[in-house]
């Protein structure tokens, strides 16, 4: 009785315990799936079948359909828990709730991001994106879409206790991705125009580590004001 | 078990611009239950979340032995656990695995057997292992109740209106579950509405709101 499971174990267990949810309600990833392959077929349709145009604006429109696929499931990062009481537990956990954040964000990444960034390549074909650049695009949706469920993660404890969250949620959230969004695609569009993508990479993982740090901070701090 | 008492001193409670309660101080010893009374939207519940440190008084404090509860919140949090008035299951969880992951979540191991055998303890092994969103209101009270089981060495038991939605039977199983731990030298604070036959306790802390 008195045996006490380590950090580790904790984090471990509530990120279990959130794939497992989202994989027993798949709607929810899959919805975020879907809206992402119908969003991005839709600007072909839109936009006219130019091949050298479309692979021009394939790595912006990838990631717009990525970053608004994302935002999809945000906002039942925490709403779930919240109406049915396991985010008071949450809070209680015995481990520092930050870590406990980091967990449940690792599952929605999981569940949504990596989801979207396996899928990307297919889409890109449709695009008539090169291999190269391919590879470029879902390396940089690899590193990019981590940083959306972590700066999404403050927004959606922030708007939990305000009707008609989901709104103002996009509204708080889509501004602060904006350097993701830019490197993220700017990587694809260096290398088209022959340059160099390193420092793309490298401050697109400087603002991952820097999220991964302070984000979990911030998003326990305003749950705790949420619960009260 | 040699836990520290939950010191209450000058607490009050303000929600939207109203004072609930204020100058609350009561001392909670080990072995003793905290009886919370009160009307509807008196501030039962907010003082049960204000002791586990969900909720900040408004003014006052709270100390857990010589320590204020939040200056180590993580030790804090294990020597508790807090049924409030939701039940805290996940619909898309079964009953055991909603028992593991709560477990879990305060840092206990508890393994499938002692969840499922704390369910039959509780006259709920039926339920085992069927989702949490099928269950009846009173069925969910009991399957959060059952964690009660596997919280004996946490020495501090808040419950928020336990006994509501309970049949008879469960009703006195609570009461026995109650009892046992306070012989063990627990702690219980509850907030009830209803005249419950706990009054063969000696050792009670009433606070009327």
């Amino acid at each position: 009785m008195s045996a006490s499971l380590s950090i580790p174990k904790v984090m471990l267990a509530i990120l279990r315990r959130d794939l497992s949810l989202a994989l027993r309600r798949k709607n929810d990833s899959l919805s975020a799936l879907f809206f992402f392959v119908v969003v991005a077929s839709l600007f072909p349709l839109g936009i006219g079948p130019e091949p050298t145009l479309l692979a021009k604006i394939a790595p912006g429109m990838l990631w717009i359909a990525a970053l608004l696929a994302a935002m999809l499931s945000l906002g039942r990062l925490f709403a779930d828990d919240f109406q049915d009481g396991t985010l008071d537990q949450l809070v209680l956990t015995a481990i520092p709730l930050p870590l406990a954040v980091l967990s449940k964000t690792a599952a929605h990444w999981i569940s949504s991001g990596l989801v979207l960034t396996i899928a990307s390549p297919i889409l890109a074909i449709q695009f008539n994106l090169d291999s190269q650049s391919m590879g470029i695009l879902v390396l940089s949706l690899l590193i990019g879409t981590p940083l959306l469920s972590l700066i999404g993660s403050i927004g959606a404890a922030l708007t939990l206790a305000t009707r008609g969250g989901g709104m103002l949620l996009s509204l708080l959230v889509l501004p602060l991705v904006i350097p993701v969004l830019i490197f993220g695609a700017g990587a694809v569009d260096a290398h088209h125009a022959g340059l160099p993508v390193d420092g793309h990479f490298y401050l697109l993982g400087a603002m991952l580590a820097i999220a991964l740090f302070f984000a979990p901070i911030a998003t326990a701090a305003s749950l705790r004001i949420a619960v009260e | 078990m040699n836990p520290s008492a939950l010191h209450l001193q000058n607490l009050a409670c303000m929600r939207g611009g109203k004072t609930l309660f204020a100058d609350l101080s009561v001392v909670l010893e080990p072995g003793h239950l905290l009886r919370i009374t009160g009307s509807n939207g008196a501030g039962k519940s907010s003082l049960l979340r204000m002791l586990c440190g969900l909720l900040t008084p408004s003014m006052g404090s709270i100390q857990w032995g010589a320590n204020a509860i939040n200056a180590d919140r993580d030790f804090f949090h294990t020597q508790l656990i807090y049924l409030g008035h939701t039940s805290a299951l996940k619909g898309d969880l079964s009953a055991e695995e909603n028992i593991i992951a709560a477990g879990s979540l305060s840092g206990d191991v508890i393994t499938s057997s002692m969840a499922r055998a704390a369910l039959v303890n509780s006259g709920l092994g039926h339920l085992a292992s069927k989702l949490a969103r099928t269950f009846s209101q009173g069925q969910k009270q009991r399957v959060a109740l059952a964690r009660l089981q596997l919280a004996q060495d946490k020495p501090l038991w808040l419950l928020d209106e336990p006994f509501n939605a309970l049949d008879q039977d469960a009703n006195e199983a609570l009461q026995a579950l109650i009892q046992g731990h306070l012989h063990r030298g627990g702690m219980v604070a509850l907030s009830s509405h209803q005249v419950v036959a706990l009054d063969q306790i000696d050792r009670v802390v009433r606070v009327s709101l």
